[in-house]
């Protein structure tokens, strides 16, 4: 199955790539882990049992005319496959390693687009870890693609534009939270304040508006909260709030966290990207042409994965890339995409105004980002902040020295949960920058190959 | 704990540690389980503590459950099938079970 252009991920940006590729007719191959297209933000947006309703919001409902014209474009696509590995072979192309549940393969492929998205920041907090506790990320994708909704008190907790969101669709769906805890730090609004131009000429602004009449009125917020621990024992029962000053505790049996979204860096780094880090938006990013192009010749980002934007910028960028991608393969009719190429700049830059303001106002506060000693940081092996701070105090040079004393980071996430956290932990104690620090470093295979996936890669080499 | 907002239009039988469960075809084997009231999925290999999904995206690796026999599945990434055996509880994936490539 080889191919001219590989896509990994079948959001709005690997879609849009796709689509733009395939008008020139070269040959596409989407993977995509999920079942379906859509990625997180159109998630079931084909067949979900909302899709009729407009309980999700105008937004969502946008994406199903791009996953139609998607299903039409001819591009090939996987489901249920996961890219494990990225390899540049001597001929100027790539060779892919997917796998599904059954079995792992390798293809080759001329041109690779990353568009895998983002995933929430981390949410170390006391109890984190106890079941009942989950992202709201997590909770929307219930609510996306099978219409569940939390029963029982529930809590959402956290800062961000997903925040709202989600309140107001299970305000429409009639579910009342038990509160909405709110951690923007007051200070961030004086630090968003040279950014409101922007943001006022932006459409975020009568959207967000129209959000917080729906949330306010349908729930509880509590405002300035600036502590938060999941409490229960094997199981959430309760959650203990510092806001205002005050403390109190709120029973729960669902407590949904978020502090915004960062890029997927994993199979990026691992395939050699540079990544920088973004301060303004406290992650890191890969190096990019403004066509889409990393350090890597041939192999392109676009999406969130290439530095968050949402899903019309997404779209944008994946068109923006599907076009270089053919400007590459065909040269000599790079003029004739021109006001294609133009559009895509200006939809662009339409779609990222305003964000800006919204970096700095939902900058989640360092408590949330670097928690205190007890608390774990990395989910698969059971490492503590406190873990990880008297190895830095002992000497411990970076994250993959970490990695290799503590475990934290060699789970089968991979750094996913813990990385951003391990890489400012380093920084703040060290007085380094996070930049100087570094991310862990990612190697292939980017998600854990079984013993089973393994042997099919095997029988398909000996046939081949 | 969760609910549907919506009744099911094409259902599916599947078995939750031996019992029989009706579920919505689409659902993600994660969504049935939890909407049974099971948060628990999992035990962590190094202080035996229980986790259920956090990501639902596939990033955690907290969802882990046994399906048709085949340890350490995703539950937020897999459909639900007719027949679907699953088996929750089991304790955490020791990394001896992936092999590096
Ligand atoms: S819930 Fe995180 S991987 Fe499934």
């Amino acid at each position: 199955m080889n191919c001219d252009l590989l896509i990994i991920g079948a959001g709005p940006a690997g879609m849009a790539a796709a689509i733009t590729a395939r008008q020139a007719g070269i040959s596409v191959v989407v993977a995509d882990e999920n079942p379906a297209v859509g990625g997180q933000v159109y998630r079931s947006v084909e067949t979900g049992p909302l899709v009729q309703s407009d309980l999700l919001g105008a937004d969502y409902s946008s994406g199903r005319e791009l996953a139609e014209v998607f299903a039409a474009s001819g591009a090939q696509h996987q489901s249920g496959t996961t890219v494990f590995m990225i390899e540049r072979t001597q001929t100027h192309g790539f060779t892919i390693g997917l796998a599904t549940s059954e079995r792992a393969r390798m293809v080759e492929a001329r041109h690779v687009l990353i568009a895998t998205g983002a995933l929430e920041r981390p949410c170390p907090i006391p109890g984190w870890t106890l079941p009942g506790v989950m992202t709201a990320g997590a909770a929307q994708t219930l609510l996306k693609s099978s219409a569940i909704a939390p029963e029982g008190p529930t809590i959402l907790a956290g800062s961000g534009p997903l925040l709202s969101v989600l309140a107001a669709q299970y305000a429409r769906a009639g579910v009342k939270l038990a509160a909405v805890l709110d951690t923007t730090p007051r200070g961030n609004w004086l630090k968003a304040l040279p950014h409101l131009p922007g943001f006022l000429m932006s459409p975020y602004l009568l959207k967000g508006l129209k959000l917080l009449r729906e949330v306010m009125s349908a729930h509880r917020i509590i405002r300035h909260v600036s502590a938060l621990e999941a409490v229960g024992e094997g199981q959430l029962s309760g959650v203990s709030v510092v806001a205002s000053g005050r403390t109190f505790m709120i029973p729960a049996t669902t407590l949904l966290l978020h502090q915004g979204v960062v890029p997927q860096v994993n199979l990026a780094m691992a395939s050699g990207v540079a990544h920088v880090w973004s301060e303004a938006r406290l992650a890191f990013e890969p190096a990019l042409a403004p066509d889409g192009e990393t350090t890597v010749p041939g192999l392109f980002i676009a999406g969130d994965s290439a530095g968050i934007g949402g899903a019309q910028a997404a779209q944008a960028r994946g068109l923006l890339a599907g076009l270089a991608i053919l400007d590459r393969i065909d040269p000599a009719t790079r003029a004739s995409r021109q006001t294609q190429r133009s559009r895509a700049e200006a939809s662009l830059a339409r779609s990222l105004r305003g964000r800006a303001f919204l970096d700095a106002l939902y900058r989640p506060a360092p408590q949330f980002r670097m928690p205190a000693d007890d608390v774990i940081i990395c989910r698969c092996e059971d490492v503590t902040a406190g873990d990880v701070r008297r190895l830095i105090a002992r000497g411990t040079q970076g994250p993959n020295q970490m990695k290799a004393f503590t475990r934290a980071g060699m789970g089968p996430c991979q750094g996913r949960s813990c990385g951003l956290t391990l890489t400012e932990l380093f920084a703040k104690q060290t007085g380094r920058s996070p930049q100087q620090v570094g991310h862990l470093r990612l190697r292939a295979p980017v998600k854990p190959i079984t013993v089973g996936q393994m042997a099919g890669l095997a029988d398909a080499e000996q046939r081949d | 704990m969760f609910r549907r907002l919506l009744e099911p239009s094409r259902q599916v039988t599947i078995f939750v540690n031996g019992q029989a469960l009706i579920a919505a075809v689409g659902d993600t084997v994660a969504a049935a389980l939890l909407l049974t009231g099971n948060t628990r999925f999992r035990h962590t290999a190094k202080s035996n503590s229980p986790r259920g999904p956090y990501c639902g995206m596939g990033v955690c690796f907290d969802c882990l459950v046994t399906i048709n026999g085949e340890p350490n599945r995703q539950a937020c990434l897999a459909l639900v099938q007719e027949g679907m055996e699953i088996m929750t509880g089991a304790a955490a994936p020791k990394l001896a079970a992936y092999k590096r490539a």
